[in-house]
């Protein structure tokens, strides 16, 4: 792949949205750093049921790279990033119990 | 010789009960809070304990507070924290004049990086008006920050209407109740506080164990990063000793408070009584609504520093109430910000009593005090009057 088609497939990877989603539940850990993400991530989805949305609002850069990844890790869906002014929100659908997990 | 410690504002003893709690946390149980085996696991359990007994002193939710080392640090994490979080909303700060340092210098702080800050003026009893509050407030302030009770004059601020006004205005609001918390009650929700500071050794805890209430749903920007502790809010592995000794003697502050309030008013009472007997004294800070152990007066013609090592050496321990006056030789700029002149503004002292005042030692200091200031009356070059003194309004070396 030519840098530019990598970096295609990256923004692809990482889904951004032109608008807000609805989501069942939000988590704001603005000003958190690394792991604040995923360890929030792993603790919110916990609190929701099979199906539901958890937006996270965080204005770390490293979440980029880090929540799709912890998404594809644990086979729960990465429905994209939408870019606020000053802040990212991120939206994960919470896998079904019987969904395999695909490490 | 007999020793009475009447210093309570500076610090406390801890409350036996309170060092039967923390002592299993310096032997045995050991173990980081974050670490996933058993001794890690049971100091876990120890902090959000202590966190769950730390929160219902102040009426908040367990998930609100936030560990800190101390006071101070939980009051810089909130001015700082809170400006930097909402510098794109404004970038002006409102305080009192009468704020402890570790509020006032990290306004200063602020100032040199590009925010504006309104210092409010007090009145003669060193209360803040609220109506000076509301007109202060412009389209870019984002933090309002007042101290509960003065540790230097006693007075109790009128907080839960100046809550109500930064509530109405969505403005941040920030109380420093490092000497209130634990002695007189303090509900964040009735009092519409958004942050507030205490700390453990004010309320016979440890010392090296403060506070920081952040209301759910506030964004603070940390001041210490690191590792995950505090949910990512205040790095550091956890004192945990220190903080088990915060839980549990907030649980007794709790438990205690209006027996330790009736305990503590009438002997402060008969104190100042006796005190204003004595010409050329007086009260500082509000008659009525003050800390309930706390008497605070400037003499005059005499020094602060003198009556406090006259009266250590008969056994009664107390302070001048100010830093700047102790330590700099510098007028305190709370007697200043109430109008009293520089040159009597050195002759202050503090008094402060605790649950283990006995009505002995009141009878002691009051007979005590009239002579100590008698002898530093004979030998003060202003025993006959202020005449003379080359500059009566300021005793500050330039």
């Amino acid at each position: 792949m030519s840098p530019a088609e990598t970096r295609q497939s990256q923004n692809n990877q990482l889904k951004f949205l032109d608008s807000p989603l609805q989501a069942d539940a939000t988590t704001d850990i603005i000003y958190m750093m690394c792991p604040m993400h995923l360890l929030t991530i792993e603790e919110q989805v916990r609190e929701i049921k099979a199906g539901q949305v958890l937006s996270i609002l965080t204005d770390y850069d490293g979440a980029l790279d880090d929540i799709p990844a912890w998404c594809r890790k644990t086979g729960n869906e990465f429905l994209g990033i939408y870019e606020d002014t000053d802040h990212y929100k991120f939206y994960i659908r919470k896998k079904k119990p019987d969904d395999r997990q695909d490490v | 010789m007999k020793t009475i410690y009447m210093d309570h504002v500076a610090t406390n003893p801890l409350h036996p009960e309170v060092l039967d709690a923390m002592m299993p946390y310096f032997r045995e149980i050991f173990g980081n809070p974050q670490s996933i085996y058993e001794p890690g696991i049971r100091a876990k359990e120890a902090v959000e304990n202590a966190r769950a007994g730390t929160a219902a002193l102040i009426n908040a939710k367990p998930k609100e507070i936030i560990f800190t080392s101390s006071g101070a640090e939980a009051n810089n994490f909130a001015v700082k924290g809170i400006a930097y979080a909402s510098r794109n909303k404004g970038t002006h700060v409102i305080v009192s004049k009468i704020e402890h340092h570790s509020v006032l210098n990290p306004a200063r702080f602020l100032e040199k990086s590009g925010f504006a800050v309104t210092y409010i003026p007090v009145d003669k009893y060193g209360t803040v008006d609220p109506d000076d509050v509301k007109k202060a407030i412009t389209k870019e302030t984002i933090l309002i920050s007042i101290i509960h009770a003065s540790p230097e004059i006693g007075t109790i601020q009128p907080v839960e209407e100046i809550g109500r006004i930064a509530g109405e205005k969505g403005i941040v609001f920030h109380v420093d109740a490092v000497a209130s918390a634990g002695n007189i009650p303090v509900d964040v929700r009735s009092m519409n506080i958004d942050l507030l500071t205490f700390a453990a050794h004010q309320f016979y805890g440890p010392k090296g164990a403060g506070a920081l209430y952040v209301k759910e749903g506030t964004r603070i920007v940390p001041l210490i990063y690191g590792g995950i502790q505090e949910g990512g809010r205040r790095a550091g592995t956890e004192n945990v000793p220190a903080i088990v000794g915060m839980g549990r003697a907030a649980e007794i502050a709790k438990r205690d408070m209006q027996k330790r309030i009736e305990h503590v008013r009438p002997l402060r009472d008969r104190l100042i009584d006796s005190v204003l007997k004595i010409e050329r004294v007086t009260l500082t800070g509000h008659p009525e609504k003050r800390l309930p152990g706390h008497a605070s007066f400037v003499v005059e013609y005499i020094e602060g520093e003198a009556m406090l090592l006259l009266l250590a050496g008969k056994g009664i321990y107390s302070a001048s109430g100010s830093a700047c006056s102790s330590k700099a030789l510098k007028a305190s700029p709370v007697l200043i910000s109430i109008g009293i002149p520089a040159h009597l503004a050195q002759g202050s002292v503090v008094f402060t009593l605790g649950e283990g005042t006995t009505g002995e030692d009141i009878d002691y200091f009051n007979e005590t005090f009239p002579q100590v200031i008698s002898r530093l009356r004979e030998i003060s070059p202003y025993a006959k009057g202020w005449e003379g003194a080359e500059d009566p309004t300021c005793t500050v070396k330039k």
